[in-house]
């Protein structure tokens, strides 16, 4: 299985203040990076300053070093899901599934059978400013299930879902690893899904960031 | 697989578009403030044709201006606020093109229902005949430019809490040059003489603030989300 990210000597600092430092790892197909970290420690600093949101004050990111390809269009394989779910609070579910689908350049999708399978069905001629943060998340996750990224970076993918809908995510999170894709995740809450290729990152507000 | 650039310039200006038609007080509010503040002028000025007549292009123009500034705060808080403006840098493609998908929505939505409007604020405010076609041309050519710098300016300021007093402050005096190209050419027509050497100007503007106009969007956006 081919490395999807080689990070190296990475570090930031936030209102002068280290969060990270010669932060250095990699990532494999198949595996899953769980990075902990208390509140405020830069764990979405981290994920935003992978994918370039955020500037990088050191160190060097390196996605699919081993194919060329793919690293020339890193961007087309990679998917960065955030605090913020990107969904239009005007539209309905079914709209916002439809145009979601249609920036991420699939348009063959079944928005329909999406909805059901994240269980919004009966809901998809509201505007979604009408559902509740959690299904609002839900018409943002939808993505996961047509996305062909091979990398998923999700910061805290598991806010505002309830058991059914972590327990969801997390099956999703297994087929995903098994078809070679690699995750990036923080979360407060420990995966009830064991995989044993699952690599933890503690950040401790710059100190003693490591393994 | 990976959405074409056109694929994604389309969804992105579907998005807005369908975003403006669930909220058309939006489109329908500055337009009102153009026809109130042209309705206000004759009232305050006194309705004498002459006086009036004189003033015309310049009022139309002056609200026009004010209308862009009243709505554009808006341009890009919403795409902020629900993280579509982050999900828009990540793509693939050029944010540049992507951004100027979201000014020509704007134009779309905001300039020319300003350029339908401007015979009916030309009639109430008692404009010349001869000024009508010289005041439509440099309305249609120069919305454009209104779109694209505020959209400069809204990107700029988009993570500011309370951007809009400073961006106006900052966009009015950029809009200078404009307004004295357009009223320029309004007051040659008037007097008899040819209007098309500004208006042609004023094109040339245009197509230069348009093309150039995304690039700097793009940036500010980078900036903005950071």
């Amino acid at each position: 299985m081919s490395t999807v990210l080689a990070v190296s000597h990475l570090a930031s600092q936030r209102a002068g203040r280290t969060l990270f430092a010669e932060l250095t790892f990699d990532l494999a197909q198949g595996e899953v990076l769980h990075i902990e970290g208390v509140n405020g420690a830069g764990k979405s600093t981290l994920l935003r300053s992978l994918v370039g949101l955020v500037q990088l004050q050191a160190g060097h990111i390196t996605f699919f070093p081993e194919q060329p390809d793919l690293q020339q269009n890193w961007r087309a394989h990679t998917l960065f899901m955030g605090h913020k779910a990107g969904v239009k609070s005007e539209l309905t579910a079914l709209e916002n599934v439809a145009l979601q689908a249609q920036l991420c350049g699939v348009d063959n999708i079944d928005a329909w059978q999406l909805l059901e399978t994240v269980g919004l069905l009966g809901l998809e001629d509201l505007p979604a400013g009408q559902l509740s943060a959690g299904q609002q998340r839900r018409i943002a996750l939808t993505k996961l299930w047509y996305s062909n990224a091979l990398l998923w970076i999700l910061d805290e993918p598991f806010t505002a879902l309830d058991t059914f809908g972590i327990e969801l995510l997390q099956q999703k999170f297994a087929e995903h690893t098994a078809n070679g894709g690699a995750i990036i995740l923080t979360s407060h809450q420990q995966l009830t899904w064991q995989t044993e290729r699952l690599k933890r990152l503690r950040i401790a507000g710059g100190d003693d960031a490591g393994y | 697989m990976q959405a074409t650039s056109w694929q994604a310039l389309q969804a992105v200006m579907r998005r807005d578009l369908m975003v403006v038609m669930r909220r058309r007080s939006d489109v329908l509010n500055p337009l009102l403030f153009v026809l109130m503040v042209v309705t206000l002028f004759p009232l305050a000025v006194g309705p004498g044709p002459d006086i009036l007549g004189r003033i015309a292009a310049g009022v139309i123009w002056v609200a026009a201006l004010l209308s862009a500034l009243l709505g554009s705060e808006r341009l890009f808080r919403e795409d902020y606020l629900d993280g579509t403006l982050e999900q828009l840098t990540l793509q693939p493609q050029p944010l540049a093109l992507l951004a100027f998908g979201k000014v020509a929505v704007h134009w779309l939505l905001s300039g020319l229902p300003l350029v339908i409007l401007a015979p009916l604020c030309a009639l109430l405010l008692k404009l010349p005949l001869e000024g009508w076609s010289a005041l439509v041309a440099t309305l249609l050519v120069g919305t454009p430019i209104l779109s694209a710098v505020t959209a400069i300016g809204a990107a700029l300021t988009v993570s500011l809490g309370r951007g809009g007093a400073l961006l106006s402050l900052l966009l009015l005096p950029l809009f200078i040059p404009l307004l004295i190209f357009a009223s320029g050419a309004v007051e040659a027509a008037l007097v008899g003489t040819e209007a098309w050497p500004q208006v042609l100007l004023l094109a040339g503007l245009s197509l230069l603030t348009l093309l150039l106009s995304p690039f700097a969007v793009a940036a500010a956006i980078r900036v903005s989300v950071n």
